[in-house]
């Protein structure tokens, strides 16, 4: 039952709101601020780039199939800024840049010399990582197709772009490197133990990327489909602050929860709360988190791009801790995640308002009938879900060494595994799930190729469906 | 047939699970526990064939879980019982209601955005174009779809229904919802119906429809179980009367003699000694006509909401 | 601005094979959800089978029929392997089984594990099992102009292609239409209402969920077949997002409608081409690159499905009063 018609709230709740309000608003100034260091400069051709401290060059030489300059050759250039370039009698290129980031560097092919083609159409656009005072190279050459990377034929002129456009290479979790050794090897016990270290690294943070999901579902019955976007605004949040702002990590960390906790808020107090208002029903709540997820996902990736960003340049270093390696980043967000989710349990467990919660996710209308301002609660659900997903996103973003516009989408089955492995709506229950999914993760790679590991989480949940589908620490009488 | 059956209830000794002459339905040992609470303990029922019993009792006792798990609707711990002499534990719900004993619901279950005619004909058993191969050939269906349709405007009209076939079933009123989910069992010609809570919502003027539907039910054979609070009701029709509390069987026999049984008073009542159980009184010519004209009001005023 | 050049692309889109392909899932789609309540977020799921199935049956040097008979029996056993455990538990289990399972299949379908068999995460080239279908083709070689559309005759992204996928698509209106207006279609609806009211009047509502499930199914997975005819087999150009047009297709036109479907999949395609076309001739690149035009457009359908959602939840031909979202 939607726990839509609960008596009002007492006053203290809109003063507490106020008060959160007036401490977001700097949050909001320092949004428009970006978005005003976002806006893309004047587009300023170059003959010459010389990288200075605040700037950053990007260049290349395009050369015909013979290895003569093509000239007049147009790029554009997209990403925190956009700029255009020309080949010039030498074939060079360059674009002058002043913030840092992926840029995607795309030939325009009708302007290239006649009869020339790229070698790799499949690399254009090609992504770039620019760092302030330094040049990036980037080299298209020319010539024929060199056939497998091609893409394969059939793209036809009034074929829609394939939708799924942007996961193309795009999934960090897939692709990047991870803390632990690739598939392949023979299994050793130093290999179980570097992975089994990543998997419970990678769970508190998947956990603390989930208890919001858990809570929601436990207090709304809301399956938020959405919820992986606060954890990639978490990631951009952090960026943002560090690479453009060039805030420090730390605050930056801070700020980025802060991003996530007003999501999380605006989120409940501009829309869900008013469609529980109109009793929209659950099934259609979950088909407009799909949309929601859908909108947030393409603006992202209007502001940011598609390519991954670096939320710190510097190369992650590696500490060795008895027979395992972990990356100083790895070692933090381990540390602040379990912190952080001690706290939550804390609150959970040890606060009035955390037992409050948990009365509202074990029986929303028991609960209001028993005094408790629901919608309260909810609202506190739903900031403290986006904070925790956003502190999540994070670290997440630093695990993966880059974040993205899809990261969350990218491990958001695995969000909803470890939740629904845990039993849907308890907030214990996520934590433990998240736990076990990270270790599946991660421990999967000894044994099948690595870009499977994901599919192994999602067999597990399928498998938890079926077999207890209470999850492991959920009641079996919740069920049905 | 069915003033034998009931006749025969004369001879019945008035206690708990006592065995009837010619039972339809017999449960033995029937549990079902939720978590550490024991929602039913019914060691031995046995309903009469052509008679309607009623199933009474305080809240939360067991009643409408027993009701669930004799239909198949959930499952017991243990327990085993049979439907004219066929075995029923563990049969699917679908099942249940093909083997004759169909069911209503506590909250009914009008198919809302369905034609009030659409939930009579899913009601109707043998449809061969309810499989999917042969719905694809109209003219295997057809003729089967004509002579239902007719035998769901007969019910229709029965029940007082007919002038709203068209109609959404979400548009009608909650005593009419009754009617109808009662009328929908009833399509299947089942040889028990098992009626919870046929009177919860159902406004006085319809009351009195309702029990005479169900009388006439048992008197063309069918027999017919009930739960229900209303006392009124149950002293008024039922041939036997079965009393459950804290998931037990705890009282049998004809209601005068149940209802008078201090035992079923206090199970029923706890203290509130003073209350009366179903007193006549209070159905007398001058209040049966004043409830009759506030219904009538109150089916109007649902209609203008309805516009 | 050239509006001729604009108006023909856009109307291009209206018959394109991909706009019939979106089509004939979002029919798909309608019998899970629509006639059933299903909720199926694994539509992509089915397409990808099916085309993975024809494709590499195909290859294998497997006649046409053969090879969709493949399809058709990768998805059938697909919606076993879903329906068995979760059509009788609630709803949303099956919302989150259908979206992991077709997640399953893309991630292991892109796996170089298999890279023999789908060729990875660069798919299937298109060559490689056009050419039975191609052959089948009545209109012989070159291309035809027919008004302002030129097209090949018959291969790859051909007027045969559009003539095939059209008639499919007719087809499966005609067999929703037939299946709606059936006793069976009714029980169905009965079991998109209450399904315990439905088990009550003793069907089994188990098989029917099944047999809807599959039947559906099969129909995406026939629908993967005509996504893929024109171009190459690309696990990640038909993941979640492919789903969520599905949806919103369904959704836009009106579910439980017959024509929905297809309303919705014109009106999507040549909707979010015109915001291309338009953006490009208007929007100088200065201020929303090319990739941002389609960004945006994506950003339009996102929020056009939460709108719909939210106010018109019985879509364009649907009918409030037999309004197909369960209102729980």
């Amino acid at each position: 039952m939607p726990p839509a018609a609960i008596p009002r709230r007492r006053p203290t709740a809109s003063r507490t709101a106020t008060r959160r309000r007036s401490g977001l608003t700097g949050v909001l100034l320092a949004l428009g601020a970006l978005v005003v260091l976002l806006a893309p400069p004047a587009a300023a051709e170059a003959t010459s780039c010389s990288p200075t401290p605040t700037t950053a060059c990007l260049s290349g030489t395009i050369r015909t199939a013979d290895g003569d300059p093509a000239v007049g050759v147009e790029l554009s250039i997209t990403g925190p800024e956009e700029t255009s370039a020309v080949t010039g009698e030498d074939g060079r290129w360059f674009a002058e840049v002043s913030a840092a980031g992926a840029y995607e560097v795309a030939v325009d092919e009708e302007t290239l010399p006649a009869g020339e083609t790229l070698r790799d159409p499949a690399a254009n656009p090609r992504t770039v990582t620019v760092t302030l005072g330094s040049s990036a190279g980037t080299l298209f050459p020319l010539g024929e197709p060199s056939a497998p990377s091609a893409p394969p034929a059939g793209g036809s002129p009034d074929a829609p772009a394939p939708p799924g456009d942007g996961e193309v290479g795009l999934e960090p979790g897939l692709d990047a490197p991870t803390q632990g050794s690739t598939g392949g090897s023979a299994i050793t016990w130093g290999r179980v133990a570097q992975q089994a270290t990543a998997g419970i690294i990678f769970g508190t943070l998947l956990a603390l990327a989930s208890v919001g999901l858990s809570l929601i579902f436990g207090t709304t019955g809301l399956s938020n489909f959405a919820h992986a976007e606060m954890v990639t605004l978490g990631g951009l949040a952090a960026y943002v602050f560090v690479q453009i702002v060039g805030v420090p990590l730390l605050p930056a960390v801070l700020l980025a929860v802060l991003v996530g906790a007003l999501a999380g808020w605006v989120q409940d107090a501009g829309m869900w709360k008013p469609l529980r208002k109109r009793r929209v029903g659950l099934t259609q709540q979950l088909i407009v988190t799909i949309g929601l997820a859908i909108t947030v996902q393409y603006v992202f990736q209007f502001f940011f791009g598609g390519g991954s960003l670096r939320i710190v340049r510097a190369n992650p270093t590696t500490i060795p801790l008895g027979p395992v390696f972990i990356t100083t980043q790895s070692l933090i967000g381990l540390v602040v995640g379990l912190l952080v989710l001690g706290a939550v349990a804390y609150f959970l467990v040890g606060t009035r308002t955390g037992r409050a919660t948990r009365a509202v996710s074990d029986n929303p209308a028991l609960a209001a009938a028993s005094g408790i301002a629901v919608d309260r609660i909810i609202r506190l659900v739903w900031t403290i879900g986006g904070a925790l997903a956003a502190l999540g996103g994070v670290f997440l973003g630093l695990y993966f060494n880059a974040t993205s516009w899809n990261m969350g989408a990218t491990i958001l089955l695995l969000m909803f595994a470890a939740v629904t492995l845990g039993g849907l709506g308890t907030a214990f229950g996520a934590l433990v799930g998240s736990l076990v999914i990270g270790l599946v993760v991660e421990l999967s790679n000894l044994v099948i190729p690595s870009d499977m590991r994901y599919a192994g989480a999602l067999v597990i949940l399928i498998l938890v469906l079926l077999l207890r589908p209470q999850g492991i620490l959920g009641r079996a009488e919740r069920i049905g | 047939m069915s003033a034998e059956a009931v006749a025969a209830l004369a001879a019945v000794p008035h206690t708990p699970g006592a065995p009837k002459p010619d039972p339809i339905l017999v449960a033995d040992h029937v549990t079902r526990r939720f978590g550490g609470m024991t929602a039913v303990d019914v060691q031995h029922i046995e309903v009469q064939r052509g008679t309607i019993t009623a199933l009474i009792g305080p809240n939360g006792a067991g009643k409408t879980t027993l009701f669930n798990l004799l239909t198949g609707f959930d499952q017991p711990n243990s327990g085993s019982w049979t439907f004219e002499g066929r075995s029923l534990a563990g049969v699917s719900a679908a099942r249940v209601s093909k083997a004759g004993m169909v069911r209503t619901f506590q909250l009914t279950k009008a198919l809302s955005r369905m034609t009030v005619m659409e939930n009579m004909r899913l009601g109707a058993k043998d449809q061969p174009g309810e499989s999917l191969a042969r719905a694809l050939v109209p003219p295997l269906w057809r003729a089967r779809e004509t002579e239902i349709t007719a035998k769901a405007e007969e019910l229709l009209a029965r029940f007082k229904l007919y002038e709203k076939r068209d109609d959404f079933a979400g548009s009608l009123s909650g005593g009419q919802r009754k009617l109808l989910e009662m009328a929908r069992a009833l399509m299947s010609d089942p040889t028990m119906v098992m009626l919870d809570e046929p009177m919860a919502g159902v406004n006085p003027a319809l009351t009195q429809s309702l029990l005479g539907h169900i009388q006439s039910l048992r008197d063309e054979g069918t027999t017919v179980l009930f739960v229900e609070h209303d006392m009124h009701m149950v002293r008024h029709i039922s041939d036997w009367v079965a009393v459950m509390a804290e998931g037990r069987l705890v009282a049998e026999g004809p209601p005068g003699t149940v209802m008078a049984d201090p035992a079923v008073v206090d199970a029923y009542l706890g203290a509130h000694h003073d209350t009366d159980l179903g007193d006549d009184a209070l159905l007398d010519e001058s209040v049966a006509r004043q409830l009759e004209r506030e219904a009538a009001a109150e089916e109007q005023a649902h209609e203008e909401d309805q516009r | 601005m050239d509006f001729e050049r604009i108006l023909v692309t856009v109307a291009g889109e209206l018959f394109a094979p991909t706009t019939a392909a979106y089509a004939l899932a979002a029919i798909g789609l309608n019998i899970h959800f629509g006639l059933t309540g299903l909720l199926n977020f694994g539509q992509a799921g089915f397409m990808l089978l099916g085309a993975y199935g024809f494709a590499i049956s195909t290859i294998a040097g497997w006649p046409i029929w053969a090879a969709l008979l493949v399809a058709v029996a990768c998805s059938t056993v697909f919606a076993l392997i879903l329906g068995i455990p979760t059509l009788k538990l609630r709803g949303d289990y099956l919302a989150i089984v259908t979206i992991a399972a077709a997640e399953i299949v893309r991630i292991v379908g892109r796996s170089t594990a298999l890279t023999n068999v789908t060729g990875a995460s660069s798919g299937l080239r298109g060559d490689s099992y056009k050419q039975t279908f191609h052959a089948l083709s009545p209109f012989g070689e070159g291309s035809t102009t027919i008004g302002p559309f030129t097209y090949s005759n018959s291969f790859s992204n051909s007027w045969w292609l559009r003539v095939v996928a059209w008639v499919v698509v007719a087809l499966a209106c005609l067999l929703v239409w037939r299946l709606m207006r059936s006793p069976w279609g009714r029980v169905l609806k009965g079991i998109r209402e209450d399904e315990d009211a439905v088990r009550s009047l003793g069907k089994n509502v188990y098989a029917y969920k099944m047999q809807a499930l599959i039947l559906g199914g099969v129909i995406g997975s026939l629908a993967g077949i005509l996504y893929v005819l024109p171009r190459a087999v690309q696990p990640d150009s038909m993941g979640r997002p492919m789903t969520f047009w599905v949806w919103t297709i369904l959704l836009l036109g009106g579910a439980a409608t017959v024509f929905g479907p297809v309303l919705g999949a014109m009106l999507f395609w040549s909707v979010l081409m015109l915001i291309r076309v338009v953006g490009r001739a208007v929007i100088p690149s200065s201020v929303m690159s090319t990739a941002q035009i389609e960004q945006f457009g994506w950003i339009i359908v996102g929020v056009t499905l939460m709108l719909l959602v939210i106010f018109r939840p019985q879509g364009i031909l649907g009918d409030k009063k037999e309004l197909a979202i369960n209102v729980r």
